[in-house]
């Protein structure tokens, strides 16, 4: 704001303060409840300063699971996490920025009609074609693997669009100097599209990442083996019961966990992120 | 070094007839700029010849090969495009040194070249700036040198000067004719810009609607223009072209509706002919009444410092034939008839019908 208004300034920050209280407080209650016993935890009031356990509970669920829900360790299912949430933005972003650069560069015949198609599943994400999605899956044998996991989630019609509107913004001229200057299709992708889509590249890439970190649905469909879970799935599969037979102060701390992760992406790529989003460097 | 052969050369997209059927020999060396207003089809012309266009039917060769078919770079040509399609994310060096590392040359010798166009450009100090961190000047100006450095057997420029400003376009013209004369390089050269083609061309060639106007050099194509479309086209203000039918045994131009105006010269063989009548603003000049050729009735004047320009028309009324006069200062009066006349040389006649000129 152009304006020096103090009260504007006092009005603004409270909203501010509040917003942020309102976000950052339940985080805070999952931090607090991951570092006491579950008596604590079940105690009314609860209590809202840290406790001692925060070790032993960690500990715990890394490496061990809860005893009354699931089993499986926590630093196993967050590998799962990782290898599905690096697999789904590195396939999208490679099959997204070929496919866009055959649409955008190469004139071949129905070269609208498929950029349609691809456009069209948009409307068809995962929960909508889930069941068939299921079936091909489960006919493949893929139940219970990595390609299981992140292969339907690949395919994006959502990267695509992104780079195609991106490579149309690069002016015609840069590929016919390429052209003169000897490069073919391959060189030019090579030496100039993917340079100039390094930014794109990163947005898409923490978006994806967070994407694929967060899937819920799909995982649970496709993973019935607890060494598959990932740690999304595992925080549902250790609530098992009624309200007492849960161990919270550990459902807690993998919550906590499954947090951390996209929460880092996002701050170490936060420059590239916000630049792919705003910046055209041509 | 080589020639460029443009040898009726057609150009369609789809339906649409862009270039119909041009012909023109480029010698080696020459400096030959195709000039004409947007959408005649000049800029299509120039990426045929550096492959970025098919071609419909014709030929064009480069030296005594038939280029048609082969890929921009197979045709040992280099093209300096309008906005300089420098790729961002290279320094200087990188953009000027692509296209060599394309073609496999050692280190040594991509080095060499760059650092010798960088001299003769003046770009040594900017090496290893990205293009983003240059004025529009220094990048036209590594567009050339990206064009400089494959030492080509012809270089295209696409209306190289069109994004700089007023005072660098000036700057970078005599650049560009330095450069030429330093390398010697077959030059085709693409501009709407009248005073670029006049100033750089050895010989120009005037386009319209896809056909080739008029092809010689800038003094010719002033001093002869070959149509009513060159004569309107080149020259500033535009020539005069004033309609009537020749009368009195070849010594009027009897203005149709408009008022009539007395030749310097007879042309008896044209007598009953329609006509347009063209002379330059810059070739009238004021007289005694009882000498002038034409009277127009001034309407407005534009004063330029020591010219002025004076509009009028002759006839009756304003719906006459519209006449401007580029005149001293001094001489020119505020209002009324304004007594003009030019000299026979100065007088072109064109057909009414085609638009050809009319040879004496």
């Amino acid at each position: 704001m152009i304006e020096r208004r103090p009260v504007l300034d006092v009005i603004s920050h409270a909203v501010l303060i509040g917003g942020a209280l309102v976000i950052a407080f339940p985080l805070y209650v999952a931090f607090v409840a991951s570092t006491h016993s579950l008596e604590d935890v079940m105690r009314m009031p609860m209590p809202l300063l840290p406790g001692g356990r925060f070790l032993e509970n960690y500990t715990q669920v890394l490496f061990a699971g809860t005893t009354t829900g699931s089993r499986a360790a926590v630093w196993d299912m967050l590998i799962n996490s990782t290898v599905m949430a690096l697999a789904v933005p590195v396939g999208k972003i490679t099959i997204s920025i070929l496919s866009s650069f055959a649409i955008v560069y190469f004139r071949f015949p129905l070269r609208n009609f498929f950029f349609w198609m691809i456009f069209v599943t948009l409307m068809l994400p995962v929960e909508v074609r889930i069941i068939p999605t299921f079936k091909v899956m489960a006919d493949l044998g893929l139940l219970n693997t990595y390609a299981g996991l992140t292969l339907p989630l690949i395919a994006s019609a959502t990267a695509t669009f992104l780079f195609r509107q991106f490579f149309m913004t690069i002016p015609d001229e840069l590929a016919e100097a390429a052209r003169m200057d000897g490069a073919g299709p391959v060189r030019f992708f090579w030496d100039v599209v993917i340079p100039l889509s390094k930014t794109t590249m990163a947005a898409l890439f923490v978006i994806q990442f967070i994407y694929g970190w967060n899937q819920y649905l799909w995982p649970l469909l496709i993973t019935s083996d607890e060494s598959m879970y990932t740690v999304v799935i595992g925080i549902k599969r250790m609530i098992v019961g009624g309200d007492a037979a849960n161990e919270w102060q550990l459902v807690m701390a993998t919550a906590i966990l499954a947090m951390l992760p996209p929460a880092l992406v996002v701050l170490l790529m936060q420059k590239w992120f916000v630049k792919g989003l705003v910046e055209t460097e041509k | 070094m080589a020639g460029v052969s443009i040898r009726n050369v057609f150009k369609s997209f789809n339906a649409v007839k862009v270039i119909q059927g041009i012909s023109m020999d480029v010698q080696d060396g020459e400096f030959v700029v195709m000039v004409g207003p947007s959408g005649c089809g000049k800029s299509t012309l120039l990426r045929m010849v550096a492959g970025l266009e098919t071609i419909t039917s014709g030929e064009i060769a480069i030296g005594d090969r038939v280029v048609n078919d082969l890929e921009p770079k197979d045709r040992d040509i280099a093209m300096v495009f309008q906005n300089y399609a420098l790729y961002p994310h290279m320094s200087v060096y990188g953009n000027m040194a692509y296209g060599l590392r394309i073609q496999g040359r050692s280190k040594a010798d991509i080095d060499k070249r760059v650092q010798r166009a960088a001299e003769i450009l003046e770009l040594t100090k900017f090496l290893a700036r990205r293009p983003r961190e240059l004025s529009g000047g220094q990048r036209q100006r590594v567009a050339m040198g990206r064009a400089i450095v494959r030492e080509p057997k012809v270089f295209l420029f696409d209306e190289p000067l069109s994004n700089l400003d007023a005072k660098l376009r000036v700057q970078m013209r005599s650049e560009l004719q330095a450069l030429h004369q330093r390398l010697g390089t077959t030059t085709l050269y693409v501009t709407h810009d009248q005073v670029e083609a006049m100033t750089l061309a050895h010989r120009m060639m005037v386009m319209n609607a896809g056909k080739s106007e008029q092809i010689g050099a800038p003094l010719e194509v002033y001093g002869k223009p070959a149509t009513t479309f060159v004569a309107a086209f080149i020259g500033s203000p535009p020539m005069n072209l004033i309609p009537g039918r020749i009368a009195e045994a070849g010594k009027m131009l009897a203005g149709d509706g408009s008022g009539s105006v007395r030749l310097p010269e007879a042309r008896p063989a044209l007598e009953g002919r329609s006509v347009l009548l063209g002379v330059r603003p810059e070739h009238l000049e004021t007289c005694e009444a009882g000498a002038a050729l034409l009277s127009p009735d001034i309407d407005f004047i534009e004063l330029l410092g020591s010219d002025s320009l004076v509009y009028g028309h002759i006839g009756a009324d304003k719906t006459g034939a519209r006449v401007a006069a580029r005149l001293h200062t001094s001489v020119v009066a505020k209002a009324g008839h304004l007594p003009l006349r030019f000299a026979a040389p100065h007088m072109h006649l064109f057909d009414r019908e085609s638009g050809k000129r009319i040879e004496a």
